[in-house]
């Protein structure tokens, strides 16, 4: 579905993450955290970055990896995106909600 | 050829002896030989864990030796193993014995680390804190029930992947049931906590479980990432600060790969084996095969997934050994039995791409057994499954009707593919 994302139309899907990261940019990331309450500091931007490499890398997301990154400890991460900070995150960064493996 | 050949099999659980028993029939003295190694002297039927907490399986049950399944002509070493070294083929044991290899193929399991949580081993430790993850742990929790007189009971699951995600849900069915049975569920509060956003990872079944969670009267508490258990205070608490307080806690601490992965360099942050998710060939060496729960493929860690892998891996093996290419062929087929108490249980069948659905299984149309329904009929063929597992499944007999990839017949899609 289409959403209008900081002035922008935007493909998303029905739990509202992106679904073409090429229609990423700062300013959707900034709208979508505002959503969320959340105003992006540089220290959000240094996990949200962290993130995208990642994700770029195919490597699976989880918490722990997260919490090893050396970027952001789980506590700051927690206190960053506060209750869900991998799923509020990554929506964040117009990247998909990481598959918790089953 | 002038000189024997050697496979090495790392592990005599599940997926180590079934591919024992494939591969002793295609690959024969003196061309090849076979070796499996495990220090330990019992295989566990892991599904029973599950059962004996509730006196509805005894350990005689669950426990035989290694040694009755594993096949005569495959040499068993009962030793511990210091490392592997796979840029030189070689297993070492402990005893400074060096195995060389030309195939290796690693079958170590997931084991649970409670130490990776703050406070889990505790003074409360098989207290008011279990784990039915291991026989041990199953068999205190058990002695536990029995004299338990009610309050919280908290199950909980600490950390994504887990062996068999559905078991400690199936836990907190069963436990509805046996407070029920010994009329006193009046006097026990079940709370659900996980890591998910839900009851299970994928949508159709998560929804289903949901249900059945409400129906029995069981809270579930989600996005729930621990950081630590107060053992003083008697409660679990997660980064964010949130707390669920407990007078019997039971969790599943986080899962592992075993350790000889990461003293070998060959695991990933877990412990688990990068590995090709469709061919199952370690994806750093080409001789080095993984099945069962010690592979980091996004498939569900489960015995039923150990054996749709282990008739596609033998043939990957063959054809590796004639220099053909490997087959793409495992699509992360799984087929569960989620017991829901009183008698009845659901079945749910998935792989990577398609998520369990409402259907009939294993015959289109027929059944007997329902698709990610409630019946008596799925119960009896959980039991059955016991027998199952110990006369054929570790055997590498095939299971009539049921093949190693998924089938779309029978099952109602609504779309074609699902994440």
């Amino acid at each position: 579905m289409e959403k209008m994302i900081a002035g922008k139309p935007i493909t998303v899907n029905e739990e509202g993450y992106l679904t073409n990261f090429n229609q990423w940019d700062e300013k959707i990331g900034e709208a979508i955290a505002a959503e969320a309450n959340i105003s992006l500091t540089p220290r959000h931007w240094d996990v949200i970055k962290y993130l995208q490499t990642e994700e770029k890398n195919q490597v699976p997301l989880s918490i722990r990896r997260v919490g090893k990154s050396g970027v952001v400890d789980i506590k700051e991460f927690y206190s960053l995106f506060p209750n869900a900070p991998l799923k509020t995150a990554t929506k964040i960064a117009g990247i998909p909600k990481p598959a918790s493996c089953i | 050829m002038n000189q024997m050949k050697h496979i090495i099999i790392l592990g005599a659980g599940t997926a180590g002896t079934m591919m024992a028993n494939h591969l002793h029939h295609h690959l024969h003295q003196p061309e090849w030989k076979i070796t499996i190694i495990d220090e330990r002297e019992k295989h566990y039927y892991q599904p029973g864990y599950l059962f004996l907490p509730f006196g509805i399986y005894e350990p005689e049950d669950i426990v035989k030796n290694i040694t009755d399944f594993i096949p005569k002509d495959v040499e068993l070493v009962q030793q511990k193993i210091n490392r592997v070294i796979p840029d030189q083929r070689m297993v070492q044991l402990a005893n400074g014995e060096g195995l060389d290899y030309d195939i290796l193929i690693v079958a170590t399991g997931a084991k649970i680390a409670p130490e990776e949580v703050t406070g889990m081993k505790g003074p409360e430790w098989q207290k008011s804190v279990f784990d039915f993850y291991t026989f041990e742990g199953a068999l205190a929790l058990r002695n536990k029930l029995r004299e338990w007189t009610g309050g919280k009971l908290v199950v909980h699951i600490t950390e994504m992947p887990i062996k068999c995600p559905v078991a400690p849900l199936e836990f907190a069915f069963l436990a509805d049931s046996f407070f029920h049975e010994k009329n006193m569920r009046d006097k026990v509060q079940i709370t659900y906590v996980t890591p998910l956003s839900g009851a299970f990872t994928k949508p159709k079944a998560t929804a289903t479980l949901e249900h059945l969670l409400d129906e029995k009267g069981i809270t579930i508490e989600g996005d729930f990432a621990i950081e630590q258990v107060d053992n003083e205070n008697k409660k679990i608490i997660d980064y964010g600060g949130r707390e669920i307080p407990f007078d019997l806690l039971v969790t599943v601490p986080t899962n592992k790969g075993d350790e000889l992965m990461a003293r070998s360099g060959m695991g990933d942050d877990l412990n688990y084996v990068p590995t090709h998710k469709a061919t199952l060939q370690s994806k750093n060496w080409n001789n080095v095969f993984v099945l069962g729960d010690a592979s980091n493929i996004p498939a569900s860690k489960a015995g039923s997934v150990a054996h749709f892998e282990a008739e596609i891996l033998t043939e990957n093996i063959l054809r590796f050994i004639k220099g053909e290419p490997l087959k793409e062929e495992f699509d992360g087929h799984a087929n569960c039995f989620v017991e829901t108490g009183h008698g009845k249980a659901l079945l749910i069948d998935f792989n990577y791409t398609h998520e369990p659905v409402e259907g009939t299984f294993p015959f289109p149309g027929l059944g007997p057994l329902r698709l990610l329904k409630e019946s008596k009929m799925n119960h009896w063929g959980k039991l059955a499954f016991k027998w199952i597992y110990w006369n054929m499944l570790l055997k590498g007999r095939h299971i009539p009707f049921v093949s190693a990839t998924m089938s779309e017949k029978g099952k109602h899609y609504t779309e074609t593919v699902s994440q």
